[in-house]
Formats: C-alpha cells, structure tokens, sequence
C-alpha cells in the first residue's frame, strides 16, 4: 500500500497516525477513570456509566443552546462553563443514585450489575422522553474545531489535543485527591477495610456517597469532551461501555496506574491495527488479545498487594 | 423468486373470490344504508375476516419508538400518521375510515415478529405499515407470509428480496448507487474511490454493487473499510484516506457512528468543498445529529430531499410540520414512509377490496401521482419505480438538489452482474 509515496509522505502519515493512537489513548483513558473509581475502588458494577456520560453530553448541548440564544459573545468559551456543569449535573445524581439504591447493595457486589443496568434503561428512557429519541447536534465553538498544521503535511486536530489536555488534567487532579489528600486516604481506607475505617472515625457512608458522586462526575465531565468527536443521543452511552470495562478490567480493576496501562496498550494496538488491517479485523484482534492476556492474568495487568 | 409463479398461484382463487363477491353485489344492494350508500358493503370487500367494519377499517404501525431504533424510526411513524390522517379528512378508503393500531417493535427483531403476529392474528389489520432496519425486515417476513398480510416498508434497503406480502417504498440499493456514482464520475471526474461502512449487510451488499460498477467503467476502489455498529474512533481510517488520496470517500455509516466521522473528518482537516463525499446513509435526520457545519459540501444520493420544489413537496412539508411542529425535518424515509398508506388506499380503490390476495395482485401499475417526491408507480415486483436525486448538504441541515435523472429508475432488486 505504500508504493509511490515519498519518505516524507511517509513519515507525515506515521506522524499523524502516531497522533491519532494518542488520541485515542486519551478518549480511553477519560471515559475508564470514573469507571475506574466506581468499579475499581469501590466494586460496584456500575452498567449505567455511559448515561452518566451522556447526561454530561446533554447537559453540554443545553449551554450551547442557551448561550448561542442569549449571550452569543460568550460563545467561544462556553465550553468550560459546560464542563463544570456536567460535573456537577452527573456528581449530583451520582450521589441520588448512591443514596437511593447503591448503598444498599455494597455487600451484593453482582447485584450491582443488574441494578445499575435496570438504572441505564431508565435514564435512556428519561434522555428520550425529554430530549427526543433523535440525536441532538451539539454546536462548538470555532476554535475547537479544525486542526493545527504542524508542518505542510502533517495536520493534528484541536479537539483531539483538547482531550488530550483534558485528560492529563483531570488524571493529575485524580491522583492528588486520592493519593496526596487526606480525604482520599479515607476513600483509600474505606475500600480496603469498611468496618475498620468506621471504627477509626471515619464515616463511612459519607466518603461512599462522595466517591460516587466523583466517579459520576467525572463520566459527566468525559461525556461533556466526546460531543467534539462522537454523538450525543439517548443510547450514545452505550457505545461507551464496552470498551470502558475493557480498558478497566484489563488494566487491574483496582489499579489507575493499571487503568492508564491498559489504555495505553489497547489504544495502541487497536489504531496500529486499523491503519494496517480494516477496522472490524483490528477490532476482533484487540478483543481475542485482551482475552488471551486475561486468561494468562485473571487480576489484569496491575494489582494492588493487599494482604488477605 | 420470479413474480410470476406467485401470481400464477393466486389466479384461480383470486378468481373465485371475485365471483362470490359478485354475487352478493346484489343481495347487499338492498341493504346499504345511507352513508354507505357509495361505499361496498363489508362482506364484498373483505372476504378474508379482516377488521372491516361498515365504517371502519384497522391498520397497524409497526415500528421502534424505543430503544436504538427510535431515533431513525420517529419520522417513519410521524409520515404515516400524517398521511392516515390525511386519507380519512377525504372519507377513507372504500368508505371506510382508517384506525390506527401502533406496536411498539422496541429494537428488537423477535418483538417485531410477535407484535407482527399480534396485528396480523388477533387484531387481524388490513396492511402494516413499519419496520425500518433490514433485520426487523427480516423478522417478520415469515410471519406476514404465513398469516398473508401486508407490509408496506420504507426504507432504502439492500435488494435481494421480493414477496407477495411486502411493498417496498424506499429504493432498493441499485437505484440508490447506480445513477449516484454515474454522476460524480461525470461531475467530478473521479477515477478512485474509498468506500467505508457500518458493518452489517446494508452498507456491505451496498459496497459490493459500488465496487462493480466502478470498475466496470474502469475507475477504481483504492480502500473498502467496514467498521462496527456504534464504532466512534475514525482517526485511523481518516489518515488512511489521507494516504490513498481518492477522488471520492463513498461514505454509508450508520447511527451514532455518522457523527462520530463527520466530526472527526472536519476535525483532521479534510475540507468537503475541497474533498468530494457520497453518502447514502445520510439525510435530514441525521443532519440534526451530525450538525450542519460538520458535513455542509457533501453529497447525498437519495430519491427525495425536504427541499425539493414541486407543489405536492411543499403541500406535504408544510402538512407536517403542522402536525408535528415546525422544528421537524423530513429525510428521504420519512417521505418514503408517508407513501405507504396513500399506496394501500389506491391499491384498495383499484382492486374494490381490502383481502390481502386482491391487494398483492393489483399493486402492479398503481400511480400515486401526489407523492412528494414527484409521480411514483409500483413495478410488478412490488418495488417503486422512483427517480434518483443528488443532494448537496448545507450548514442548515438541508440539501440542495443538484442532480436528478431525467425518467424514474426501474426497481431491480436482483441486478444481474452485480452479485
């Protein structure tokens, strides 16, 4: 497939190609973080982490409406605004749900599954009845589409960088809450030891619920950044969540050094693949893989040493 | 599969149905009463026990207003609704005002096929007007034909199929990509094409009747690439485009995975005033999802575009956006949708009856010259004989129409040379 190019032909398409596995590893790695929270932290099987993300994404659609209606000179930088309130919007009914029906289940961690899959169900449902069953075109500002040349050839897209941005920043933010803070010192303890941690003074129930919320808020935050590269519908989240458990299971579901890993790799491989196979093949390849790798090492790639 | 044996078959009951019906033409003269005073008395026209009443006659709809589906499926519903509406201001059929039964097919292709044979054995409708995908298709095809009902489906499909029991109002894939590719070749002068697709039987069996005729006229496919339903990561094919520069991207993705690719293209840089695009997966509907901005300058090959200029289009447009608010937009499904029911009620009219057996074998020839997509006719093998139209996209979410073939394309869902 490469004869009659020039080297320099060549070497920009590598480049670009290069750029376009790092974007991936990115989007990768934004959705898995909360759901490596939720379910590497906390052990809930939480199936209803894509509308999370989509109601980060609606959310999103509502202030570019809004904004493009009624302050159209703020329109370039909504986007921020946007951001935070998809946390918020996605932390606040994280906590709901954690509240109303999660706390009840953390000794029936399969429960979780069929709980939280029931809970997708209905937030789809509700996506629909308010927002309609079609796709919403979320409208971006200008400077976040298009791309950046970087040379003649080679040309990088903003919104890719923009996520790539995004989530350095959020991962870094990750790992000082939960590993430089002390509040995270009390999600660390809970996860590892609930009736200890209580009996130290640490309320339990609150650092859960808070968790949660974090974990959701985030997926809030990931769907907000997808209405740049994907769609946002009422079943959007569902395109999201299989590879979201992929990159968290395969990563070591207690380990975010894991879950950035296996992102990693898997992104790797899946868009070397797809440059060089077609993209149903690349996709089965990275599948079996990721299988086979699983069954050489049940625990995934990284794991927490816990003394039993 | 030939259309022939079929009626053939039918001939002689056919026949024998028509006599009794004859001759209790007179019996039941004495009994019409004064509304009905034009109208057939029900045992002429439904000799088969379908829900007909004196005044009355039930259909069903049968289409996703849930699940994945629902997004493409609405407007099917809405154009149908619009047009049963419509029929039953002029007086119905034979009569006979139309009732509505709507099931839900939610998504999933085994509910079509119960709900199917709910509508078709208990309530026992006159026609179905539904499905959308090929698999729902798929689905309930055995059931219409083992309880002899009548589907009229709308969606541009693969080909390769043909029944007694189903008319098809969208285009089959020739009539889709034939005249379509002819004329970017002409237009553009394009001598290489990058075809990519969803992966399923659609876009695949649409690609394989592509890649002939492109390299029957002697131009060339430089990449084909299937991607699957719901896949959102086009990075990689996009640099591959860039590598094999084509003259044209011959684009059929489908649902959450079309935005996916029309944001990531303009987000590479790739310009669609610059770089010439064929869809044949993308209309209004999923213009309102993609976002104007992100696929204006692309080029979609359909029968029908919410902007075409005739009376009867601006007639419709303005019909249905009354009914169903003025944000709406109406893609080539929609209106392929809103045949079904005005075809059913000129087949009804033709044949003097509602029995599924007279309806199939008078379908042939039915003109319905109000379509808004200009005069239609049903070809012997129940597909639309229909016109092919080029659309360009605008940032406004609508097309303008650039091209349209001089006569209507002949339905041929089994293209000989192309399989």
């Amino acid at each position: 497939m490469f004869e009659g190019y020039s080297l320099a032909e060549l070497g920009s398409i590598f480049a670009m190609q290069g750029f376009a596995g790092l974007i991936l590893f990115s989007v990768f790695v934004l959705m898995a973080l909360g759901l490596a929270i939720i379910f590497g932290q906390m052990g809930v099987i939480n199936m209803a982490h894509g509308e999370f993300m989509i109601l980060g994404a609606y959310v999103t659609y509502l202030c570019s409406t809004l904004v493009s209606q009624h302050a159209p000179a703020l329109f370039p930088f909504y986007f921020f605004v946007a951001m935070a309130l998809a946390f918020v919007a996605s932390g606040l009914l994280g906590m709901l749900v954690e509240w109303g029906m999660i706390r009840f289940l953390y000794k029936r961690p399969l429960d979780t599954l069929l709980a939280t899959w029931g809970l997708s169900l209905i937030l789809q449902q509700i996506f629909r009845s308010v927002f309609g069953a079609r796709e919403v075109g979320v409208v971006l500002p200008d400077w976040l589409m298009g791309s950046v040349a970087v040379t003649d050839s080679i040309e990088v897209p903003i919104n890719g960088l923009f996520v790539m941005a995004l989530t350095i920043a959020i991962t870094v933010v990750i790992y000082v809450v939960m590993f430089r803070s002390r509040w995270g010192q009390g999600v660390r303890a809970v996860m590892q030891n609930r009736t200890m941690a209580g009996a130290v003074g640490i309320n339990t129930e609150k650092v859960d619920r808070y968790t949660f919320g974090l974990g959701c808020g985030i997926a809030g935050v990931a769907g907000s950044a997808f209405t740049m590269v994907g769609s946002t519908g009422p079943t959007s989240g569902q395109l999201y969540i299989v590879d979201t458990f992929l990159v968290v299971v395969f990563g070591g579901a207690q380990s975010l050094i894991g879950t950035i890993a296996s992102a990693f790799t898997i992104s790797q491989a899946q868009s070397t693949m797809e440059f060089f196979l077609s993209g149903s093949t690349a996709k089965v390849l990275t599948l079996l893989t990721v299988v086979a790798i699983l069954m050489l090492r049940p625990q995934g790639l990284f794991v927490l040493k816990v003394r039993r | 599969m030939s259309s022939d044996k079929t009626n053939g078959g039918l001939r002689s009951p056919f026949r024998r149905k028509l006599l009794l019906g004859m001759a209790a033409l007179p019996a039941v003269g004495l009994l019409t009463r004064n509304a009905a005073a034009q109208a057939l008395a029900t045992d002429a026209v439904n000799t088969t026990k379908l829900a007909v009443t004196d005044s009355t006659v039930k259909v069903g709809i049968l289409h996703s207003t849930t699940g994945t589906m629902a997004i493409s499926e609405t407007g099917s519903v809405q154009a149908e609704k619009l047009a049963i509406a419509q029929i039953n201001e002029m007086g119905g059929v034979l009569g006979r005002k139309i009732e509505v039964i709507q099931e839900d097919g939610a998504s999933d292709w085994p509910t079509f096929a119960e709900k199917a044979r709910k509508l078709l054995v208990e309530d026992k409708v006159a026609a179905v007007f539904g499905c959308w995908t090929s698999a729902s298709r798929k689905a309930v095809l055995p059931v219409f034909e083992q309880y002899n009902g009548m589907l009229y489906y709308p969606t541009f499909y693969e080909g390769l199929e043909q029944s007694k029991n189903v008319i098809y109002t969208g285009q089959e894939a020739t009539q889709q990509i034939l005249a379509g590719l002819d004329w970017v070749s002409k237009e553009k002068g394009a001598k290489s094409f990058f075809l990519i697709g969803s992966d399923y039987i659609w876009p695949r069996t649409s690609n394989k009747i592509a890649r002939k005729h492109i390299e029957k006229n002697g131009q060339k496919v430089v990449g084909e690439e299937y991607f699957p339903l719901g896949h959102t990561q086009f990075n990689s094919v996009i640099n591959k485009i860039k590598l094999t520069k084509p003259d044209v991207i011959y684009a059929s993705v489908v649902g959450g995975s079309n935005v996916a690719f029309y944001k990531q293209l303009k987000a590479a840089g790739i310009n669609l005033e610059k770089q010439t695009l064929m869809t044949i997966s993308v209309t209004e509907d999923e213009m309102l999802g993609i976002g104007g901005e992100n696929i204006a300058g692309a080029y979609a090959c359909m029968k029908y575009f919410q902007s075409l200029k005739n009376p009867n289009n601006e007639k419709f447009v303005a019909a249905f956006k009354k009914m169903w608010g003025g944000e709406s937009v109406i893609g080539d499904v929609t209106q392929a949708g809103y045949l079904g029911p005005w075809l059913w009620k000129l087949t009804a009219e033709k044949a003097q009856s509602f029995d599924v057996d007279k309806i199939a074998a008078a379908s042939d020839g039915i003109e319905f010259t109000g379509a808004p997509e200009g005069y239609v006719r049903i070809h012997a093998n129940h597909h639309l004989w229909s016109k092919t139209r080029v659309g360009r996209a605008r940032m406004d979410g609508q097309f303008d129409m650039v091209y349209e073939t001089a006569d209507l394309i002949e339905p041929d869902p089994f293209p000989k040379g192309y399989q």
